[in-house]
């Protein structure tokens, strides 16, 4: 472990305050079969503080909150709440001594309304009229508009996560717990939602703030915990260290910029897209209205924009999930209009897909990895024949995903359920950056991959555009697209913006596209490596 | 207190060991049961599984009955790899029986060696009709196939009923509600004299090993598996869930048919109102006690066959209700189903760890 | 006109049994869990009924021993699906199975047997008006407990905040749980009411339908009550309209013979079942609204993250 700033492992930090801190965790121990899940933690969050909890994927964030919330139990260690030593046996509990949390994936009942929602997470609610009463005093006091009786599956995500923090400012919370909350959020609201963290904290409530943005973290906090493997590895005041440091507290190790190579001159255009309009199959789906973008050879074109905005309506209709019939040139594959194709003849003419969802999307959790190598693979590597599977060359095509892409597994008769988030991310991706693709459209590539593999993940989309493949990376994660894309485009509602170098788009320009704006996003998209503009 | 505990890999020592536990757990189960009713456990678990088959004949029924067993169960495991839930399976042996049937009665007095392969063929096709309109109605409609296939094979028993109490009826049967008896030439050759054992069960063999290549060699098998187990990965590549839909229904439904047409042409010999003691029903439990694989169902269909054949001689030497067998069945599912469970997890006693919800 | 009330009397006790099972599975499936055990556990609130109403001489024994008996056997069901995260469908099909053995095994030593029926409501004078007296206020109990039990549902679901969790366990058990709901104990509460009421619908066939016990007797009702609460699209208001259709159906095909209509009666005994196949078409075909008032989480088993 390579020590970095702030202090030693597992030091409690001793603050100045007058009394008991807010919540006290000593010591707190969990395991699960095979992972020690966290590991003697201890640190404490003050009245009116703002405590990040920083950690990569796996580091043990989720374990800790879910027995702060009391949805499990610690296996050995204390809370302190107040000073006092409590037991929280159950989210009722924690609800009713004040804790408040807003879940990273919503905890939100589709078919339901506003109000309703709200009700099921009040631990009593006899008169559905006052709980209306209260939830408008407190949308006006904290600038947060809702309609109560509005159906969750007709929102926004940023709306839908106003309903999770009404719910708990309606309990009148002293500690307030957030899991990693702006991932779905556009630059602007992260903004305001920030105004209502600090106008809280200054009313006294302590707040726990759980993420990996890490600039995020420096603006808004004034103590810091780092998890690494389910242990405290350091504490820190964000404000007084930089983003990078904070990373490489926690990833244990120093952190390297991908490599972007030597670029060939773009060549031309090999996915097109003009003027797709779809309406979507899904229950609570977007639909997309007049999209048009091209991608040519050797460029890597980052698709930007807050999830559930018609990106997956976007991936399976380039995916050929989702067939176009009437209109087959508004997809055009290496000059050839594929609208109408179903994924495998696309794969035919040389795209690959990799899709957001790892279990159960790009790959067969209960299947082998051998088998899954089959999955997209076998007309391109040749490994049926008459019908049937050809077991050896499926065997060390899958070897082969494994070796070149550095997966850890057992084997290629391995389940690709057991594989670990990152890993299987790789052989998925490995599978097909093997398959040689002309067209690789990704979506969301490093989402819930440590860091590790996050940047082999990277590093080999960098050295697939070098060798000539159009890129197309469809990613929520801002800081992904700029290390990575040359060009952006930002989706909002279904609709694309026009596409602008990576070099002259703005953290704010992006943003408010990302909102809607899109007016901004008139302009005809420039040449790549193009004049200013 | 018991807890679940989920492994890291399937344990496939438990694949094959969970069902040996079902089945010892149904005759655990087995003699408490008699034991209430006031038998010798002992004495009726002999009864029921060891008189059967302790000669020849009694070994030959064990494949005549294991035979329409197996060739179903093939068809469903197909089926419900691919998620899709034929249960009309009972409906579709009846239709085949009758299209089968229906060559058989008009070339009555035929002694031509094409009768019998024409009734094959109008078997399969009849049973695919029967099991094509659940197809049809799923792909086209999204009505769900359970339902629909069930209550087709309510349509198809009165159907069969209508036939041989009407138009069907032998003229010269003595108003008995059955079909003439079929000629000779489309009767099944029996494979071993002394015994009732046709050429179905050659048949029956041919079908394990054609399934057992197209599950676990074939990329049709394939798709139907990634269908079944993950179908947005099957959308993501292109395999066609209505085409699965299709294809397992068409299949089940054929060999139904076939295994219908197997009965009226082989034991029973022509078309009565009830030509099968619920075969149909019984292959789903033959499907999950053989894994959904094809040698697995092989010897699943034997074991429950046997299972009929104790109900029969329970009945006769014990005087006990030829339902036990029905009652063990189930039993046997459940206790199937439960110990599923050992593949995916271990049983842990004790709280261990103080997890949040007992599992 | 004489033969319209004695119809319609009819047509109530056609449709009870399926109005009762239909009720109990709604609110299981609500909870997202999908029990296609129906007729299994019928046939064993059938044959527990009919047996303990021979032995005791009491139908209202009879008749609460039914529903614990529906209620055990969904035990079974749940402890399979629920602790043991069996597969929904599979299960289901297992309870039929075992449900029709175990129900003739038991049965084989009642058949022939006769009981006295339920008795009916009887309010001197009130009961006694033409047409409407002996209709709304004739019936035996459990025609009324099925209507207040289609109404109580109804208004649990929509008014109560228990119907309001019970949805949501089977809107998203992922969500509900995360907010503290205990997904399991929910759902075995519902699928443990189900079975009750699937144990009544049963008793209602072997005490009043028919009234004797015969092997199979329900005949493929379990079936047509799972389908109508697709038809019900999860309604428990449209659960009467259908039930009664079905009732309908069902009685219309006896007297269509016995009116001389000349068609065999092979082809009349299929009108429930291509009914049932028909009606689910129609509304299956509408996938917008099955997707809306479906509960999102049916059939899917959970497992609490430890």
């Amino acid at each position: 472990m390579t020590a970095m700033t702030g202090n030693t492992t597992g030091a409690i930090e001793q603050r100045t305050g007058s009394g008991p801190a807010q919540l006290e965790i000593c010591g707190v121990t969990k395991a699960f079969p095979g992972c020690l899940a966290n590991d003697n933690i201890s640190f404490r969050i003050e009245p009116g503080e703002i405590h990040a909890l920083l950690g990569e994927n796996g580091a043990g964030k989720s374990t800790l909150v879910k027995m702060i919330y009391g949805v499990m139990q610690a296996d050995s260690g204390d809370l302190l709440w107040e000073g006092n030593p409590v037991t929280i046996a159950s989210p009722h509990d924690a609800r009713e001594m004040g804790i408040g949390l807003v879940f990273q994936h919503f905890s939100l009942f589709e078919t339901m309304t506003v109000l309703e929602n709200i009700a099921l997470a009040m631990n009593d609610v006899r008169d559905m009229a006052v709980l209306r009463q209260q939830v408008a005093e407190v949308e006006k006091t904290y600038g947060l508009p809702l309609d109560a009786d509005r159906h969750v599956y007709t929102l926004s995500v940023g709306e839908r996560q106003r309903i999770e923090i009404v719910r708990c400012l309606l309990q009148n919370p002293k500690l307030l717990i957030l899991d990693e909350p702006t991932s779905v959020l556009t630059p602007q609201e992260v903004d305001k939602l920030f105004e209502t963290l600090r106008r809280l904290a200054n009313e006294g409530c302590a707040i726990l703030y759980i993420s990996h943005k890490l600039h995020e973290v420096k603006a808004l906090c004034e103590h810091a915990t780092v998890l690494r493997g389910g242990k405290v590895v350091a504490t820190c005041d964000p404000r007084a260290e930089t983003a990078k440091s904070m990373a490489e507290m926690m990833i244990g190790q120093k952190l390297v910029a991908p490599d972007r190579g030597v670029r060939p001159a773009p060549g031309d255009a090999r996915l097109a897209v003009k003027n797709l309009s779809l309406v979507s199959d899904q229950q609570f789906g977007t639909d997309l209205k007049d999209i048009s973008f091209s991608v040519r050879g050797g460029q890597i074109l980052g698709v930007a924009g807050v999830a559930g905005n018609g990106q997956n309506e976007l991936f399976q209709a380039l995916a050929g999930e989702t067939e176009i019939h009437g209109t087959p040139d508004c997809i055009i594959l290496d000059k050839q209009p594929v609208a109408d194709f179903g994924p495998r003849r696309r794969r035919r003419l040389g795209a690959a897909f990799v899709p957001e969802e790892r279990n159960g999307h790009g790959a067969v959790p209960d299947m082998s990895l051998a088998e899954n190598g089959f999955l997209t693979a076998f007309r391109r590597m040749a490994l049926s024949a008459r019908g049937l599977i050809r077991e050896v060359p499926t065997r060390i095509f899958a070897d082969s995903i494994i070796k070149t892409f550095d997966v850890r597994t057992t084997g290629n008769s391995a389940e690709a359920g057991s594989l670990s988030g990152g890993n299987l991310q790789k052989f998925i991706v490995g599978r097909e950056i093997m398959q040689d693709p002309g067209v690789l459209v990704i979506s969301q590539p490093t989402w819930g991959v440590d860091a590790g593999a996050a940047s082999a993940i990277h590093q080999a989309l960098l050295d697939l555009a070098a060798k000539g493949t159009a890129v197309l990376v469809i990613s929520q994660d801002l800081d992904e697209i700029y290390a990575i894309c040359d060009q952006v485009v930002v989706m909002a509602a279904g609709k694309m913006s026009a596409a602008r170098n990576m070099a002259d788009a703005s953290i704010d320009e992006i943003g408010l596209l990302m909102g809607g704006l899109h007016d901004l996003g008139g302009e005809t998209a420039p040449e790549l490596n193009g004049g200013p503009k | 207190m018991i807890r679940l505990e989920p492994r890291r890999h399937h344990s496939q020592k438990m694949v094959y060991l969970s069902p040996l536990l079902a089945i010892v757990l149904t005759l655990i189960s087995g003699a408490i049961i008699f034991a209430f009713m006031g038998k010798d456990p002992i004495e009726a678990l002999y009864t029921f599984f060891i008189m059967p088959i302790n000669n020849a004949y009694g070994i030959g029924e064990l494949f005549v009955k294991g035979t329409p067993l197996v060739i179903i169960a093939i068809g469903l495991a197909m089926g419900f790899r691919a998620n899709v839930w034929n249960i009309g399976a009972e409906g579709q042996l009846t239709m085949g029986a009758i299209f089968g049937g229906a060559l058989a009665l008009a070339f009555y007095d035929s002694t031509s060696v094409f009768l019998l392969p024409g009734m094959f063929v109008m078997a399969a096709i009849g049973g695919a009709f029967w099991g094509a309109i659940p197809a049809w109605l799923r792909t086209r409609f999204n009505a769900n196939e359970i339902l629909t296939s069930l209550m087709l094979t309510y349509v198809a028993t009165l159907f069969l009923s209508y036939l041989v109490y009407g138009p069907w009826r032998n003229p010269e049967g003595f108003n008995f509600p059955e079909s003439r008896a079929f000629p000779n030439a489309a009767l099944l050759p029996i494979i071993y004299d002394g015994t009732r054992v046709h050429l179905g069960a050659v048949f029956a063999l041919l079908i394990v090993a054609g399934g057992w290549v197209l599950l676990t060699k074939s990329v049709v098998g394939f798709q139907l598996r990634v269908v079944g187990q993950a179908p947005q990965a099957a959308r993501h590549v292109g395999f066609r869930q209505k085409r699965m839909v299709w294809f397992t229904l068409l299949l089940s439904g054929g060999l139904s048919g076939l295994a219908g047409m197997f009965e009226v042409a082989g034991p029973i010999g022509q078309l009565q109102p009830s030509i099968s003691p619920g075969y149909g029903f019984t292959a789903i439990i033959v499907a999950f006690l053989g894994r959904l694989h094809p040698i697995g169902i092989l010897f699943a269909g034997l074991v429950i066959s046997l299972t009929y054949l104790g109900g029969e001689l329970a009945q006769i030497s014990l005087g006990l209700p030829s339902a036990v067998t029905g009652l063990f069945q189930g039993i046997l599912l459940f206790f199937l189903l439960g110990c599923d469970v050992l593949t995916k997890y271990r049983i842990r006693f004790g709280s261990a760890s103080k997890s949040g919800e007992p599992a | 006109m004489d033969w319209i009330v004695p119809l319609i009397l009819t047509v109530i006790t056609a449709s009870t049994p399926l109005l009762l099972s239909a009720t109990g599975e709604l609110i299981t499936e609500k909870s997202g869990v999908l029990n296609l055990g129906v007729e299994g556990m019928m046939l064993i609130g059938a044959i527990t009924g009919f047996a303990v109403t021979v032995s005791t001489g009491s139908a209202i024994i009879g008749i609460i021993a039914a529903a614990i008996a529906g209620m055990a056997i969904a035990l079974i069901f749940a402890f399979l699906t629920l602790t043991l995260m069996a597969n929904q469908v599979a299960t289901g099909l297992a309870l039929t199975i075992f449900g029709v053995g175990f129900s003739a095994l038991v049965g084989s030593g009642f058949v022939g047997f006769a009981i006295e029926p339920l008795p009916s409501l009887h309010i001197p004078f009130i009961s006694d008006i033409p047409v409407i007296g002996p209709i709304l206020f004739g019936q035996d109990f459990l025609v009324y407990l099925s209507i207040f039990m289609v109404i109580a549902s109804g208004w649990f679901l929509t008014k109560t905040r228990a119907g309001l969790i019970l949805k949501a366990v089977g809107d998203s058990h992922e969500s509900a749980h995360a907010i503290g709901y205990n997904v399991i104990g929910i759902r075995y509460m519902a699928t443990l009411f189900g079975g009750a009421m699937s144990g009544l619908a049963g008793a209602y066939l072997s005490l009043v339908y028919t009234p004797m016990w015969a092997e199979n007797m329900t005949a493929g009702r379990g079936w047509i009550a799972l389908a109508l609460v697709v038809f019900a699209t999860w309604r428990p208001g449209r659960l009467l309209a259908g039930a009664y259709m079905f009732g309908c159906i069902s009685v219309l095909q006896l007297h269509a013979q016995s009116a001389g209509i000349n068609v065999p009666s092979q082809f009349m005994s299929m009108l429930p079942y291509l009914a049932t196949v028909i009606v689910l078409v129609i509304i299956s075909s509408d996938q917008t609204k099955i997707r809306l008032n479906a509960p999102a989480c049916i059939g899917k088993a959970f497992r609490p993250a430890q």
